[in-house]
């Protein structure tokens, strides 16, 4: 069992959380005047690095997005970091 | 004699197992070849026979970072079969399977294929109706399929929870007669010794580090034994496309989860054919020395650990056990898993990559052993021709781009 730490729960069980996504990737700016290619990437094109990685988490029963630096093949976790502004 | 036929055995086992000699080569690396397979999985190796065979291009490595068949071609549960939802799969799926279907011979290695036909139970209205449709679909694409009620059901796989009381009640299901399952590794040694004997070096315990970029083209590899060059690239490297992809400077639409599979210890024939819930998303069979392998959805954990959570564990086995309560007296004997990648649709990658002279044959995820005969045979002409055979023409990276996703995760629910 793998254990995640939610940045307002604390340390829960993997089964709460939900992989959404790499860390960094910006929604390509200028609407209809991006092109496909573009889009495809940024919809599709993952990174896939092998070892440390940064990721978008949702801990499921609070909602919470958030930044979790994990090992993909150690699979040891820091503490997850919220991507709320200070004292939003 | 170099086969395995009877006399021959008879007469090994007489003079005590001296006189076999290994099946393929362990040839050095030469400098350059026509053509460089990146990865010795099932994919990688038909691609080099069928290069070979079909071609006529001999001067074919493959060169496998570990051994032959070690990635997901050795730990795949081994069911195949074509019931997929669109025309674009079914003719990708059903080429695998007719040409699984005169594999045996064409190899001269029995990769001891058994088409003892998979079932795919409904325990819902909703599921019942995605059968009909799926049989329709099959139908109008030209394979096998038929729809079956709840005693149809019952007299296939007599040990299934079928029951209105049961936690999965069954109210159907539908049929592929064609489907099956066939020994994982003798696919991979059969295509490895057979490309080895058209003169495929097979190049093991060598890692592919980087490519050769000349002029804005691939060029070769560079290795941990050194650079080799090549006039055209392939990568079937299943996960490791997407590592090595960055290599090459380009992303793949891929994520790389872990697939677990598990088998309990053995027992007399119990079970004799394939059996797919679309409700709990396991599936069964029995193996020829009797174990019960089975498998269900994937750890939902982006990871290269090439090992099973718990939690995914807990949860295949709690649904095989709602489906076959008998199988609960049994001890689990082995668990393992494979890092798969999966594309967006869940279904595979082939044709020309982003870098010119290196090809992609890749994204098989959860699903691609039914497929490997096919995916060598139109890898193996892309590789030839510099273009698409029309069946692979769909699956090319510009899918993506183009908005013509073949979406096989929602068309047909698909496992393994
Ligand atoms: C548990 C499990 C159950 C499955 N069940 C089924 C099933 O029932 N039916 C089905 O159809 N499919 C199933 N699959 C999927 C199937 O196993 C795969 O889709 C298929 O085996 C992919 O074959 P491949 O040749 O592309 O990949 P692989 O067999 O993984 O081969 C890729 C090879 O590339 C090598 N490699 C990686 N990096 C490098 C490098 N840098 N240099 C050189 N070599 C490298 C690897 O060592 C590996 O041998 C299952 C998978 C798993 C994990
Ligand atoms: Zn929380």
């Amino acid at each position: 069992m793998q254990i995640f730490t939610c940045p307002f729960c604390g340390a829960r069980d993997e089964t709460e959380f939900r992989f959404m996504g790499e860390a960094g990737k910006q929604r390509p700016e200028g609407g209809r005047a991006v092109g496909e290619a573009e889009w495809a990437a940024y919809l599709y094109l993952q990174r896939n690095e092998k070892g440390p990685v940064r990721e978008i988490w949702m801990h499921q029963p609070c909602g919470e997005l958030f930044l979790l630096a994990r090992d993909n093949v150690t699979h040891a976790a820091e503490p997850g970091v919220g991507l709320r502004p200070e004292g939003a | 004699m170099t086969g395995y036929g009877a006399a021959r055995l008879l007469r090994e086992g007489l003079r005590g197992h001296r006189g076999w000699t290994p099946a393929w080569r362990s040839p050095e690396p030469k400098p350059d070849y026509d053509v460089v397979i990146v990865g010795g999985g099932g994919h990688g190796l038909a691609t080099a026979y069928y290069l070979a065979r079909v071609h006529g291009v001999r001067r074919v490595a493959v060169v496998e970072k570990g051994w032959i068949g070690g990635g997901n071609t050795g730990r795949n549960t081994t069911v195949v079969r074509s019931s997929y939802f669109y025309p674009e799969s079914v003719a990708l799926y059903d080429l695998a399977l007719r040409l699984y279907e005169g594999l045996s011979r064409e190899l001269d290695f029995n990769i001891m294929l058994s088409q003892r036909g998979i079932l795919t139970v409904a325990h819902t209205e909703m599921e019942m109706d995605v059968c009909a449709r799926i049989v329709n679909a099959m139908q109008i694409n030209g394979t096998d399929a038929e729809l079956f009620d709840a005693e149809r059901v019952r007299r296939v796989a007599p040990l299934l929870a079928t029951s209105p009381g049961s936690r999965y009640p069954v109210l159907g299901g539908f049929w592929q007669g064609r489907a099956g399952v066939a020994r994982h590794d003798a696919v991979a040694w059969g295509y490895a010794r057979a490309a080895d004997r058209l003169g495929v070096d097979i190049i093991q315990n060598c890692e592919v580090l980087d490519f050769i970029v000349e002029n804005g083209a691939c060029a070769g590899v560079v290795t941990a034994r050194g650079p080799i060059r090549a006039g055209r690239v392939g990568l079937a490297a299943a996960s490791h496309s997407a590592v090595l992809a960055a290599k090459a400077g380009f992303e793949l639409p891929l994520h790389v989860y872990t697939l677990q599979a598990m088998v309990s210890e053995p027992i007399k024939p119990a079970l004799d054919t394939v059996v797919l819930s679309l409700g709990t998303g396991v599936y069964v069979s029995q193996s020829d020395k009797g174990e019960l392998v089975f498998g269900g959805g994937i750890d939902r954990v982006t990871s290269f650990a090439q090992r099973g959570n718990p939690p995914v564990q807990e949860a295949v086995i709690s649904g095989l056990l709602e489906m076959f309560p008998a199988f609960g007296q049994l001890k689990l004997m082995r668990q393992w898993a494979g890092i798969v990648d999966v594309a967006p649709d869940s279904s595979p990658i082939i044709g020309p990559s982003p870098l010119p002279g290196l090809f992609l044959n890749c994204g098989w995820g959860t699903g691609g052993f039914k497929a490997i005969p096919a995916g060598g045979f139109l890898m193996a002409h892309l590789l030839a021709r510099g273009e698409h055979h029309e069946i692979s023409r769909p699956f090319d990276l510009d899918r993506f781009a183009r908005g013509a996703l073949i979406d096989e995760a929602a068309g047909s629910g698909i496992a393994h």
